[in-house]
């Protein structure tokens, strides 16, 4: 058996691929959160509440009005969403004007409300979530038994931060999205709705965090806490990548994810703490990030 | 005249003050049990607020009064903090006269709240806390430990196993005090037994993924991947491992601190086959499915072992009052010990001289979605424990009290 530093190639193969598995997680909840910070510069400390929100709604939809998973895909960020731009129409917009650190504070509230009503209701041990059907079982990748429904994670999240990142650089609507944080008074004078562009937003970035908590749920326990354990390193990813560069969260999303993977060879310990010692050693080097633009 | 008043009021007085003595055997005329535990954290499905009602409903069964004085159940949230839980207790005994506490989930809680209450002079019954520390090292002459320990794990799930042919063991370890004692115990169980240890892996408290640790212990081969963790990691840990075809696999799960609510909250699909120990469940005699039925139709659940823990504690300590005629936390707690504990919870129950109540435990399989017949028909009970192998006896748990 051919080994790397005392473990087998076959064993560290399996670990890379698990490490692209979560890092596809951290991808899209990192985009969202960019695309919040880039374009409307909320620090938006919500998201982990809102990918918790996306797979309890999943979770309550299934239960309660029988839609599977396969709509739920849709709905559930629709839902996300929508949810997310009546908060950004009747109080995060009150808060623009002000320091970031108002936005910071008033998500953060926020999330400790949405996790501590979730927590009343449904108790802490968390609901379960069975996989959809037709992707149950799994195969032998002869290195590692690989579980189809993670395949199917890496894939559609892949696409779907492709698609985002297409849309908001290379369309219309996103110029005119990037037009109106850049310059809103000249974007208004042209004719295009301000509010609403900031509005869908936030709207976007809530419905990807949803997304991204209806992938999670077959694989992680549906918990009221399943966002807070997941927004710190999230927030350490954008970081790391540049705050506010699109394509920089989701590089940084599924490199971190990589190393994260490795970690769990070498030093298990560390694995929680190891994105932070990369983030600590990226603000040395270079403050902006790795994508960002210097200030 | 005045000679003869005085006297008359002498003996009136006297006789007056030995009513009193005779009256006030309950001090401020009301018992007040207290129910500290996790009501918002991580253990809130483990015991919580449903703790508090299987209180009240042993109150309701003794009748609502003992030595015709009123009995009253106040419970808190302690959220897993030893500093916010002493606080509570110190504010229960100085303020609110409450005359003993229990539930007392988190072995850290209940380390400083038993410490608390032998230096106050109040008796503690734990039933939500697993370390063995609090009828050992650090036992009181009032502490009392009511339903499982690390121990009884370690010997249900750990030793039943070997001798179910369960001989070589992969552990994945929380990386913190209880789940390294926990790891450590059971090891010890297995290797007694002539089982094999072959490596653990330690992750972080609260890991989302746990794909990488279970191919680990998937690649090593060991017929039994104990889980030294609780809650929501366990859960996650369990969840995954369905995913990753591990029990499909020929490999078997052993949960070291699982419970029914944790089984509800994961469901029969991914927790199937699942080997776990469990002081209680309610589908095991007609006295227990009685007493789980009406527990279930307060509270939407039914009960594990913590909550019909709780529930003989409170009985058990209103009986010790109606025995000792008192309140005192002296005679009460001599009564504890000498009284047998027959209840719904524990038959033929005995206490030792360190506190730690000796009963049988079970050791549970989890049953599969087909062969569930009802909701919450969850274990197929494989084998008894009797008390005397689960718990560590008296003279060897290294109590000061007992040498």
């Amino acid at each position: 058996m051919i080994m790397i530093f005392g473990i087998p190639v076959q064993a560290l193969l399996g670990q890379l691929l698990i490490g692209l598995i979560n890092g596809s997680f951290y991808a899209i909840l990192s985009l969202g959160l960019a695309i919040i910070f880039g374009l409307l510069r909320v620090i938006n400390f919500a998201h982990g509440a809102q990918y918790m929100l996306g797979a309890f709604v999943g979770y309550l939809m299934l239960q309660h009005l029988g839609i599977g998973y396969w709509p739920a895909l849709i709905l559930v960020p629709l839902v996300v969403g929508l949810s997310g731009a009546v908060v950004e129409r009747f109080a995060l917009r009150r808060l623009y004007d002000l320091d970031h650190l108002y936005g910071l504070l008033f998500t953060f509230g926020l999330a400790l409300l949405i996790e501590g009503t979730f927590r009343y209701f449904f108790g802490a041990s968390g609901q379960p979530y069975a996989t959809p059907a037709a992707l149950s079982g799994g195969n032998n990748l002869g290195f590692m038994y690989l579980p189809n429904y993670r395949g199917w994670v890496v894939v559609i999240s892949f696409i779907v931060c492709i698609a985002v990142w297409a849309l908001i650089e290379k369309t219309k609507l996103g110029a005119y999205l990037r037009a109106a944080t850049e310059n809103p008074k000249l974007v208004q004078a042209f004719g295009v709705n301000v509010p609403l562009l900031l509005t869908l937003t936030y709207a976007i970035g809530a419905g990807l965090a949803g997304f991204a908590g209806v992938l999670a749920a077959p694989i992680y326990q549906v918990s009221p806490l399943m966002g807070s354990n997941l927004i710190i390193v999230v927030f350490a990813v954008v970081v790391v990548g540049g705050m506010g560069s699109i394509m920089g969260a989701i590089v940084t999303g599924y490199l971190l994810g990589l190393m994260e993977g490795l970690t769990k060879v070498f030093y298990p310990e560390a694995s929680n703490i190891v994105i932070f010692v990369i983030m600590a050693i990226v603000l040395l080097i270079r403050p902006a990030g790795l994508f960002g633009k210097e200030a | 005249m005045t000679k003869r008043l005085v006297g008359a009021t002498a003996v009136l007085a006297v006789t007056t003050a030995l009513a009193g003595v005779a009256q006030a055997q309950v001090s401020d005329d009301v018992v007040k049990i207290g129910i500290l535990n996790d009501q918002s954290g991580v253990y809130a499905d483990f015991g919580g607020l449903s703790s508090f009602e299987a209180a009240k409903m042993a109150v309701e069964d003794f009748g609502g009064r003992v030595l015709d004085k009123q009995i009253e159940v106040v419970t808190a949230d302690h959220q897993n903090k030893a500093d916010v839980a002493s606080n509570i207790a110190r504010q229960w005994y100085d303020v609110d006269q409450v005359d003993a506490i229990m539930e007392l989930t988190t072995s850290s809680v209940a380390l400083a709240v038993q410490g608390l209450s032998a230096e106050k002079d109040k008796i503690t019954i734990t039933t939500g806390a697993a370390t063995t520390t609090l009828t050992g090292e650090q036992c009181s002459p009032v502490g009392f430990h009511w339903a499982y320990d690390t121990h009884a794990l370690a010997v249900g799930t750990g030793g039943a196993l070997v001798e179910q042919g369960g001989d070589t063991w992969f552990f994945l370890t929380a990386d913190y005090a209880f789940g390294y004692s926990l790891e450590e115990q059971t090891s010890t169980f297995v290797k007694e037994k002539g089982g094999e240890i072959l490596g653990s892996v330690r992750h972080p408290l609260a890991t989302n993924d746990y794909s990488s640790f279970l191919l680990q212990a998937q690649a090593s081969g060991a017929k039994v991947i104990g889980l030294a963790n609780a809650g929501l990691d366990t859960a996650n840990a369990i969840k995954q491992a369905s995913e990753f075809g591990i029990v499909q696999g020929g490999q078997r799960l052993a949960a070291l601190l699982f419970t029914l609510a944790e089984v509800h909250g994961l469901g029969l699909e991914a927790a199937q086959g699942l080997t776990l120990t469990e002081g209680f469940y309610w589908d095991r005699t007609d006295e227990s499915r009685e007493w789980s039925k009406r527990f279930y139709d307060r509270t939407g659940k039914m009960p594990n072992m913590i909550h019909a823990g709780t529930y003989s504690a409170v009985m058990q300590y209103l009986k010790a009052v109606q025995e000792a005629g008192t309140d005192e936390t002296e005679p009460v707690a001599a009564k504890l010990h000498e009284m047998p504990v027959d209840d719904i919870f524990a038959k033929g129950g005995k206490v030792g001289a360190n506190g730690r109540m000796i009963y049988d435990m079970y050791l549970m399989e989890v049953k599969s979605p087909s062969d569930s017949q009802e909701p919450w028909d969850y274990y197929n009970v494989l084998a008894t424990i009797p008390g005397d192998e689960a718990f560590i006896a008296p003279a060897d748990s290294g109590c000061p009290l007992v040498q």
